[in-house]
């Protein structure tokens, strides 16, 4: 074909492109798709710089990186069990406490409250969602820690100091204040979501209960909770998901100390936290990028839960009826 | 309520918009061990030179390295001298200018002992070797003849961060006790044997002060303004001593002497029979070429007001000042900054 | 005891240990907000609010800055991060396309659940390192990814909500797709909208991690948006964890203005959405 002729087919195309955008439908199309398209492009661009950056110590240490338990920046080793560890002790710690007193809340709020008391606590459980990270550490240092360190870890160290678990030296600090802040945070995203799926269950399953002459908690705990518990495990997965990431409040009261311990009482780190402390004096690349691959392994631990936590509420919510927003 | 939150904001924009009108911003992080000193040296400075803004911030001596290295401040500050390599990292270099004297004391909380403590080199490593775990071991008590020690056990507090009051510490516990040399070795950050980590010279001080038992180590002037107790320590002469000014002073008077060109020294237990073990001084790490002219002038002159004016807020915050040859010699290095 | 009569005893038992956990649940929020009520109106005065810190060890001093700082920076997010997460939204509610929209609000969810010190070293990375200097742009940027899929979300979830007889009426009368949806549906989804927004703000407000290493601190005030700022909530960190009485007088001062901001916030967000069905979560 001759050049004319491609030009012309070309200019024609593009004319024609031009044309269609002149039409509004055109151009609203194009635009919020750009602005979807830039969503999507900044989330692969961090996941794959969070991968990029994390090369030298990927090529470093390799699988065995999940599996160090030495931190020494100095020498240069770095092994993520440590922070991995302590990441998923105050988590269950966190869920440990706050599942049954959520559970409990959001099984009263749905099945015996008064609807104008259920609404109206469960709106006060939601504003304590919304207090920042940063405020629930400085609540925790000036009580919690020096409570704990006066009498909720002697106490356990006199009740169950025989286990490994409650012994060592009781500095207020540590995985165990670090729990229990945690699950003061996680208990309202327990109760909201536990009470919503509570509240999908069919009202017949509850009334057939009662009718077999089932008490109230009978009917609630061997019928109603059953039938939510996906719904259910999908909260505790939420929270579990918050719990990881949390990074202020759980930096305030660790204890930064990168090692192992048994004892809830002692000082542990999480990843979380060793980003926050240690991330602006990290010198040298391998230091670096130890510690964003660290970054990113909590980013992979937090999707997977997330994931989970998801489909898990979508499946409750799916089968029940009724209960539209 | 809105109302007043206006009148809050628009005066609060007004303040800040007369200071973005003028002000030169120079932006720095470095070591917490200067800090109280360096926050008051920055106000004092722009009260002096109200277009001149510097913004310090006190993250630990490794992240001012880092930072400078990173390229993200003007310039760092550190109490422990940059290292051949950490200065080859440097796209620019950096030259080391020090700043003030410091002592660093053991703090510890012990309500029911009244006076003062000793402490030998061997129980200071081995109370942070973890060897000397309760506060009566004979080894304190032999020490403290007459202090009521009680039974509990020693916590331990020591820094998180990449520290420069760490090195020092360190760096006087390597020279004392060959243990704690071949264990941990001297640097910003080391593998403790034992105790819980605090950020800053500020978080081991709350720490040790909330906590009862605790020992730790900071700047003398993070002792005194939080009435902290602190104890003596026996320096290489064999005196007991506590730190201050005098004794600071009298710890750098070998160095002062002989400073090397490049000012990286350590002062750590220095003979002389009135010199405090564990001082050093603290260094600004300042670019050797500062490509942007309007700062280049404006840190020249906080150098030169550093050197003369600044140096007699020292003794009042617990420093001491630098010595008149460390001065003049500085002094010298200014006019090496390009 | 008979059988039913024991069954009884844990019906009673049961059910009022469910009303002890709501009890707990509940009264946690007020002894926040009252011990930061008790700590912290003490210290909230004309001086906090106006001036700057002093040196440490010094008494008196204010969080003038921060409190601006934290303004600048929810203010450059809003800018950066709303008309995405609108826009976004609307693509996803009105236009999208099946394989493209879901790819969309994958990576959204992802973004959602990404720890907030990550989003902290991905701006570091991308804004700070490249500017040679900590900025309350980067800090803005940082805020900003977290207010996208906040945003988005509800977006798209107030605009579903609206019926479809609102869209084919107005499409009946001839208008274009999208006039229908710029005059049509989103007006009427327009208190939805702003409240998912606005609780958004509120959210990131309060952040405090992802500042640390781009905005950074700054002792005085940030004489432009490319230069560190001091921040509410990074000063209420500062301050907690120092030693100075007077800066946890002022740590708590700073919390209970941060805590009423947002606190306040949610409350008139949920007001405006008309109480009811609660509105976002997660």
């Amino acid at each position: 074909m001759a050049p004319s002729t491609i030009l012309a087919g070309t200019a024609r195309q593009t004319r024609g492109f031009w044309s269609r955008l002149r039409t509004g439908d055109e151009v609203a199309h194009l635009v919020t798709f750009a602005f979807a398209a830039i969503v999507l492009l900044m989330t692969i661009l961090l996941a794959v710089g969070l991968w990029k950056t994390s090369g030298p110590s990927q090529a470093k240490f390799g699988w065995k990186f999940l599996v160090g338990t030495n931190w020494d920046p100095v020498a240069g080793d770095f092994g993520a069990l440590p922070f991995i560890y302590g990441t998923i002790l105050t988590s269950v710690l966190a869920l440990v406490i706050s599942v049954p007193v959520g559970v409990g809340a959001a099984i009263f709020l749905s099945e015996l409250a008064p609807p104008k008391l259920a609404n109206a606590c469960t709106f006060l459980v939601e504003l304590l969602a919304a207090v920042p990270s940063v405020i629930y550490g400085l609540m925790a240092i000036f009580t919690v820690v020096p409570l704990l360190r006066q009498y909720g870890e002697p106490f356990l160290k006199r009740t169950l100091g025989f286990l490994p678990f409650f012994q060592g030296p009781m500095l207020g600090i540590g995985f165990l204040a670090a729990g229990l802040v945690l699950s003061i945070m996680t208990v309202p995203y327990i109760i909201a979501i536990s009470r919503e799926s509570l509240m999908s269950v069919p009202r017949d399953q509850r009334e057939a209960a009662m009718a077999l002459g089932a008490t109230r908690w009978e009917s609630t705990s061997q019928v109603v909770v059953p039938y939510a518990r996906l719904g259910i495990f999908g909260s505790v997965f939420l929270g579990l998901a918050r719990a990881l990431g949390e990074t202020m409040a759980v930096t305030m009261v660790i204890g930064n100390d990168p090692s192992i311990h048994a004892s809830l009482f002692a000082s542990g780190y999480t990843i979380a936290s060793v980003l926050a402390n240690e991330f602006t004096e990290a010198t040298g690349k391998l230091y670096q990028s130890s510690l964003v691959e660290l970054g990113l392994v909590l980013f992979l631990i937090t999707i997977i839960v997330n994931a989970l936590a998801r489909l898990l509420v979508l499946a409750t919510s799916r089968k029940g009826t009724a209960r539209t927003a | 309520m809105t109302k007043w939150k206006t009148l809050i904001l628009a005066s609060a924009v007004a303040l800040g918009l007369a200071g973005l009108a003028m002000a030169q911003s120079i932006n720095a992080a470095g070591a917490t061990f200067p800090y109280v000193i360096y926050s008051k040296w920055f106000e004092e400075f722009r009260q002096a030179r109200p277009s001149i803004e510097i913004n310090y911030q006190s993250l630990g001596s490794g992240a001012g390295i880092q930072q400078l290295t990173a390229g993200t401040v003007d310039f760092g500050a550190s109490d422990m001298p940059m290292t051949d390599e950490q200065i080859g990292a440097l796209k620019v270099k950096a030259l080391h200018f020090p700043t003030v004297l410091g002592g660093i004391v053991p703090i510890y909380n012990l309500s029911g002992v009244n006076h003062d403590l000793k402490f030998t080199p061997d129980t200071l490593a081995g109370i942070y070797l973890g060897k000397i775990a309760k506060w009566n071991d004979p080894q304190l008590a032999k020490d403290n003849p007459g202090a009521k020690l009680p039974a509990d056990d020693i916590v331990v507090v020591h820094r998180s961060d990449g520290s420069g009051t760490t090195f020092v510490f360190t760096d006087y516990l390597s020279k004392v006790s060959p243990q704690w040399k071949s264990q941990a070795g001297a640097n910003t950050s080391v593998k403790w044997p034992t105790g819980t980590g605090q950020k800053g010279n500020e978080g081991v001080a709350g720490m040790v002060k909330q906590t009862p038992g605790s020992i730790g180590y900071v700047e003398l002037i993070y002792a005194s303004q939080n009435h902290l107790t602190y104890g003596l320590l026996r320096n290489s002469a064999g005196t007991f001593l506590k730190a201050d000014t005098n004794t600071v002073t009298a710890a750098a008077a070998g160095a002062a002497k002989n400073m090397p060109d490049d000012f990286r020294v350590s002062i750590t237990n220095s003979p002389g029979k009135d010199a405090y073990p564990i001082s050093s001084f603290t260094w600004l790490l300042i670019p050797s070429t500062i490509s942007d002219g309007a700062k280049k002038k404006a840190i020249v002159e906080f150098l030169n007001w550093m050197l003369t004016t600044g140096q007699k807020d020292a003794s009042g915050l617990g420093y001491a000042p630098l010595p008149k040859e460390v001065v003049a010699k500085e002094t010298k290095q200014i006019a090496l900054i390009k | 005891m008979t059988r039913l009569d024991y069954r009884k005893f844990v019906n009673l038992v049961m059910l009022t240990l469910t009303g002890v956990c709501t009890f707990t649940a509940v009264s946690l929020l007020f002894l926040i907000l009252g011990y930061l009520v008790w700590n912290g109106s003490r210290s909230i005065d004309w001086n906090f609010l106006t001036k700057l810190p002093l040196p440490t060890g010094e008494v008196g001093g204010g969080m003038a800055n921060a409190i601006v700082g934290s303004i600048t920076m929810v203010g450059i997010a809003a800018v950066i991060g709303l008309p995405i997460g609108f826009f976004g939204g609307v693509y996803l509610a009105e236009f999208g396309g099946r394989g493209f929209s879901f790819a969309v609000r994958y990576m959204a969810d992802l973004l959602n659940g990404v720890p907030s010190i990550v989003i902290g070293v991905f701006a570091w990375t991308v804004v700070v390192v490249p500017m040679h200097q900590f900025s309350s742009l980067a800090g803005g940027f940082a805020l900003s990814l977290m207010l996208v899929p906040i945003t988005m979300r509800s977006t798209e979830q107030f605009l579903g909500d609206v019926p479809r007889e609102l869209r084919e009426g107005a499409l009946a009368l001839g208008a274009p797709k999208w006039k229908v949806v710029a005059t049509v549906v989103v007006p009427a989804a327009m208190r939805g909208i702003l409240t998912g927004m606005i609780l958004g703000i509120a959210r990131i407000a309060g952040e405090s991690a992802p500042l640390l290493f781009t905005a950074l601190n700054n002792a005085f005030w940030a004489t432009g948006i490319t230069q560190p700022t001091a921040s509410l909530p990074v000063m209420i960190y500062t301050h907690a964890i120092a030693p100075y009485d007077d800066w946890h007088r002022q740590a708590w001062a700073a919390g209970l203005l941060l805590l009423c901001g947002v606190l306040i916030t949610n409350v008139a967000a949920r007001w405006i959405l008309g109480g009811g069905a609660s509105a976002q979560k997660a």
